[in-house]
């Protein structure tokens, strides 16, 4: 069974195992389905390296967030996304939809991120911290507590319906729905404050919207995480296909060691290998029962793997009690296995162009991100001219245009605001130049520019309104406009 | 479709749409399973680039679920709602329908808030924030494009902060305004006076305002403008709201106040519009609009006259 191609396996839709073909005498024809009725996985609990990297990520990303949503800033929720208000509160910083820029910046450093996690070692995304992963970990386990590992389950649920079964099953879905509903109220609690939201839970008075989202989502965590699981990488998750496109040879990604661990075969322990002519895979089938998706890693890469590495984990505790040495399956290059490349080698190659230019990119954009938000002036302002009346003469033969001045104040204090215009002789302003804000809000104000027809020509001119904080140096925005003499 | 006269169109639409939905679904069904002949293969048989073959992978069978419900989906809904030709749908529902039933909802909500503005005496209400509010967001929604934003005017358009009317500013008239809106007609005088008549009356109507005017002229002017003006402007040129005739003795200009402007208006004469609300808006919400215009001039505006 040789290894196949890697061009092979980069075709999004290709599995590289071989499956067992019903033997059919020619002549014969076949029915062929192409949709299969799941066949349930009944992955074994594994410990191991990489199972605690998994926990550490569970725990990591759950404390934030479930618990995010708790803390306190400046008297209010610190991570608060109000979509009523248009306002996202993180801590210190207060986000308009002006600032939608960020967003596109976050998530343009989110695709570089996953390009170059990607592109140094796989699925690492996939395999530690992505939701549906954390969550199946955590729905996996809660199934192992209460029905017991791989094999307790698979007798449990071919067994006959009994009042045990009942208890368990209702124990487990209970657990799990318990979960779910927490993860809907936690995840609505970012969107409105959770505190109030509590209260409004327990009292049975949280509105239609925030009913539905924190059942929508619940139903989403539980169905995702208890039922569907694998079904959503390998059918659902776009990622998952185009990761192959991210993939080179030097790409980091779990392999099984088919020159070592070939041919396989059961033997006895302290056997001697030379004599029985075969290689270290005991053909225990661990690696296959600790999978999530239900692949053999042994048939090489495939687009199911998640790269959890619980075969990895797995394996290793095999050759452990075998007395061989670790690593049959492992992290490892299409390169060093074509080449026999030793781990430094491999692990140079990870500094190769493509790795460089990716996080060459990711730095730069960070870093422009990072100046812009301390940069950032906590003041925006529109000018909006009144499009139909374009000019009127006032007393005194002076020319007016009317301006509209969206001005918004983006902290969390009250401030006074001056206005000011430049850009023509003798232009003044006939409104109010100081105007005063609430903290967060913002306020249109009617602004008046008056010029002398006598000292400027007929026409069209380049103004530039300017909006200064009173008292705070530096805080001011200049804004360009028109005014137009008839 | 009634723009066509036969009812062949309605039929073509409703079978070309039954017969796509029901086709999908037959379609799903055959490509469901294949018949390979000799021995089962794992490919699809479809090979590209030469040697890049594609794998039978299959798809779990409640996506080819999902297919079916949304084939079962689709007839119920063109069941429901009108989807097939002329067809009506079950439930009745149109377009208009939903409209007329969202405005009723709109008007059950916020119905009650208009009318206890409604009610309430406008120069009440012209010192109620609230009402302000919507009054000047129903004054930039409506009213802007010619009065301009601060409500201060522009050239034609008169300015309505500065308590200077046209037709009169107690808040019955300003309602009766907006609701019916007005038609200022001045006549062309040009024919009637000639070129140095017309210029001559333009002097004496600059003296009026106290501009700069050359006093020979606007003595003539003032034996012109008796004989030919004073039915509309009154004796003393201080206008008459009755007619909408403005007064020329204060500093307010509607067209304007330099020379050229004055005597063009004389000569080819004016005639402003502000056109009819009443289709437009509620009598409550001209009643808050009023406020808002009554508010500009009195106490408590939002917008102050220009220094």
């Amino acid at each position: 069974m040789a290894r196949p191609s890697l061009k092979a396996l980069q075709n999004e839709n290709e599995k590289s195992s071989v499956r067992p073909v019903a033997v059919v005498r020619p002549g014969e024809s076949v029915e062929q389905s192409l949709y299969e009725v799941r066949k349930k996985i009944y992955p074994r609990a594994v410990h191991g390296w990489f199972a605690a990297w998994r926990w550490a990520l569970v725990w990591l990303t759950q404390l934030v967030f479930y618990g995010g949503a708790w803390l306190q800033w400046n008297g209010r929720q610190a991570l608060l996304f109000d979509i009523a208000q248009r306002k996202f509160y993180i801590f210190g910083l207060v986000f308009w939809p002006q600032d939608i820029i960020y967003l596109t910046v976050l998530l343009v450093i989110s695709a570089l991120s996953l390009f170059l996690f990607t592109a140094v070692a796989g699925r690492l995304w996939c395999g530690y911290a992505c939701p549906q992963t954390v969550y199946t970990e955590i729905f996996m386990w809660v199934e192992k507590m209460i029905e017991g590992d791989r094999a307790q389950r698979i007798r449990l649920d071919r067994g006959e319906l009994s009042p045990r079964k009942l208890g368990l099953k209702a124990a487990k879905h209970g657990a799990w729905l318990a979960i779910a509903l927490w993860t809907g109220f936690t995840f609505v609690g970012y969107f409105t404050p959770i505190r109030e939201l509590w209260h409004d839970v327990w009292s049975a008075s949280a509105g239609p919207w925030s009913t539905f989202w924190i059942l929508f989502y619940g139903f989403a965590t539980y169905g995702n995480a208890g039922w569907m699981r694998e079904q959503v990488c390998k059918y659902m998750c776009p990622y998952a296909r185009f990761q192959s496109a991210m993939f080179d040879p030097d790409t980091l990604i779990i392999t099984y060691d088919p020159q070592r661990g070939e041919p396989r075969g059961g033997r006895a322990r302290g056997a001697d290998l030379k004599q029985l002519r075969l290689g270290d895979c005991v053909d225990c089938g661990i690696c296959v029962q600790v999978c999530p998706t239900g692949i053999d890693i042994r048939n090489g890469l495939q687009y199911e793997c998640i790269g959890c590495a619980a075969c990895i984990d797995g394996c290793n505790q095999v050759m452990d009690k075998m007395g061989y040495p670790r690593g049959l399956i492992r992290y490892s290059t299409e390169h060093a296995m074509e080449r026999g490349l030793s781990q430094a080698q491999m692990m140079k190659r990870a500094f190769r162009p493509r790795v460089l230019v990716y996080t060459g990119i990711l730095a730069l954009i960070v870093a422009a991100a990072a100046a812009s938000l301390w940069l950032r002036v906590p003041l925006k302002v529109d000018v909006i001219r009144d499009r139909a009346a374009i000019a009127r003469e006032v007393e005194g033969g002076l020319v007016e245009n009317v301006y509209r001045l969206q001005i918004m104040n983006t902290t969390e204090e009250p401030r006074r605001f001056e206005i000011s215009a430049d850009g023509l002789p003798s232009l003044e302003l006939a409104s109010p130049a100081e105007v005063e804000l609430p903290a967060a809000s913002s306020r249109e104000v009617t602004v008046r520019l008056r010029v002398d027809p006598a000292e400027v020509l007929p026409g069209t001119h380049r103004i530039e309104f300017e909006v200064r904080a009173l008292g705070e140096d530096g805080v001011k925005v200049e804004e360009k406009s028109v005014f137009i003499v008839r | 479709m009634s723009q066509f006269s036969s009812s062949f169109w309605d039929i073509y639409i409703a079978v070309i749409t039954l017969v796509s939905v029901i086709a999908c679904g037959v379609f799903l069904k055959m490509q469901s399973k294949r018949r390979v002949a000799g021995t089962a293969t794992e490919t699809t048989g479809h090979t590209w680039d030469e040697d890049l073959g594609e794998y039978n992978n299959p798809l779990p069978r409640w996506w080819m679920w999902l297919f079916y419900i949304t084939i079962v989906f689709a007839l119920g809904y063109l069941a429901l709602y009108p989807g097939l030709g002329s067809y009506k749908g079950l439930l009745g529902w149109t377009e208009v329908g939903q409209l007329e039933q969202e405005n009723a909802h709109a008007e059950a909500q916020f119905g009650p808030i208009y009318d206890k503005y409604a009610k309430t005496d406008l120069v009440d209400l012209a010192k109620t924030p609230e009402a302000l509010a919507i009054g000047q967001k129903l004054f930039l929604n409506n009213c802007a494009q010619c009065h301009a934003s601060d409500a201060g005017g522009s050239k034609g358009f008169p300015n309505l902060t500065d308590n200077d009317w046209l037709w009169g500013g107690d808040p019955a008239t300003i309602e009766a305004t907006i609701t019916g809106g007005r038609t200022g007609v001045m006549p062309p005088w040009g024919p009637v006076l000639g070129e140095q008549g017309v210029k001559d009356v333009a002097h004496y109507v600059m003296s009026l305002s106290g501009l700069a005017h050359d006093s020979i002229r606007a003595e003539r002017g003032k034996a012109l403008f008796a004989q030919n003006c004073v039915a509309c402007h009154g004796p003393e040129g201080k206008g008459n709201p009755a007619l909408g005739a403005p007064n020329l003795t204060d500093k307010t200009c509607l067209y304007g106040s330099g020379e050229p402007t004055i005597i063009e208006t004389i000569t080819k004469g004016r005639t402003s519009q502000m056109p009819t609300f009443k289709d437009r808006l509620s009598t409550a919400r001209i009643h808050l609009l009023a406020a808002y215009v009554y508010s500009l001039s009195h106490h408590g505006g939002t917008a102050p006259p220009g220094k």
